[in-house]
C-alpha cells in the first residue's frame, strides 16, 4: 500500500480516489500509518483505509481468503457509473505495480471519452495508437496496427 | 511453544480449507456451498455497494462506495496491515 500512497497525486491527476481496505481495524490502520507507512512516504496516508474486519465486503467482491481470514490482494477500477472496469487479483507474497494501474484506468477513461469510438490494443500507453472499430477495420488490424508497438515499453 | 510459525505475507490460516461442511457428507453440496461462500464479480457489472469504517485524515469515520459517484474509484484490498509487500 505504501507504493500507491506514495503516487497518490498521479491517481489524483486523473481523477482516481483510492481506497484501501483490509480486515485490520481503524485503530490498527492509524498505528500502521503512524509507525511506518508516514516514514516511507514521507507524509501521512493520503486516502481513507477502510476497516473490513468480518471480511464481508471482501465476500462481496470475492477476494476474501476463508482460510486465512484475510484478504487478498485485489484491485478493482470502477467508473463514475460505478461500474466494474477491471480488476486484478494477486496472493499476498506479489506486489502490484502502480504503474500498470494507472496505464489501465488512462485505457478505460480514453474509451469512455471517445465513447467507445476509440479502443485501445494491447501495451497502449497514452500517446500511442489507439484503434477505431468499424466495419472498414474488419480483416485490416494488420494494416493499422503491429504487434511490435506492443513489445515496446 | 508447540509450533512456530514461519512469518510471510499474510497471517497464518486459521482454518483449513479441506474441512468439510458440516451436516452433509454429499460431495456436490459440499463443493457447492464452498462455492457460494465467495463469488466474483463481473467486469462491465455495477460494483457492489459498501459502508465501512475507516481512518482518514487522522479521524475515524465512516465510508461508502456511493461517497464517490461520479468518479473513477481503485478500490484495493491487501492481506493486512504491517505485512511486508
Amino acid at each position: 500500500m505504501s507504493t500507491v500512497a506514495d503516487r497518490n497525486d498521479d491517481f489524483k491527476a486523473l481523477g482516481v480516489q483510492v481506497l484501501s481496505v483490509s480486515v485490520d481495524s481503524v485503530f490498527v490502520h492509524k498505528v500502521w500509518n503512524d509507525t511506518e507507512l508516514s516514514k516511507m512516504i514521507g507524509k501521512d496516508v493520503p486516502f481513507p483505509m477502510l476497516s473490513d474486519q468480518d471480511g464481508s465486503v471482501g465476500r462481496l467482491y470475492g477476494i476474501y481468503d476463508e482460510d486465512a481470514g484475510v484478504e487478498t490482494r485485489g484491485r478493482f477500477i470502477i467508473d463514475p457509473d460505478g461500474i466494474v472496469q477491471g480488476f486484478e487479483v494477486l496472493t499476498p507474497p506479489v506486489g502490484r505495480n502502480v504503474n500498470e494501474t494507472l496505464r489501465q484506468i488512462q485505457a478505460f477513461q480514453l474509451v469512455r471519452e471517445t465513447k467507445g469510438g476509440e479502443v485501445t490494443p494491447a501495451g497502449w500507453k497514452p500517446g500511442r495508437k489507439t484503434l477505431k472499430p468499424g466495419p472498414h477495420l474488419v480483416g485490416n488490424v494488420w494494416k493499422e496496427w503491429t504487434v511490435d508497438l506492443a513489445r515496446e515499453d | 511453544m508447540a509450533e512456530e510459525i514461519q512469518v510471510g505475507c499474510q497471517r497464518p490460516a486459521v482454518h483449513d480449507s479441506q474441512a468439510e461442511v458440516p451436516g452433509t457428507d454429499d460431495a456436490g453440496i459440499q463443493e457447492a456451498v464452498k462455492e457460494s461462500r465467495s463469488s466474483m464479480i463481473k467486469v462491465g457489472k455495477p460494483a457492489p455497494e459498501f459502508s465501512l469504517p475507516a481512518y482518514v485524515d487522522g479521524k475515524f469515520g465512516k465510508v461508502s462506495l456511493s461517497d464517490y459517484k461520479g468518479q473513477w474509484v481503485s478500490l484495493c484490498f491487501y492481506p493486512g496491515d504491517f505485512t511486508f509487500v
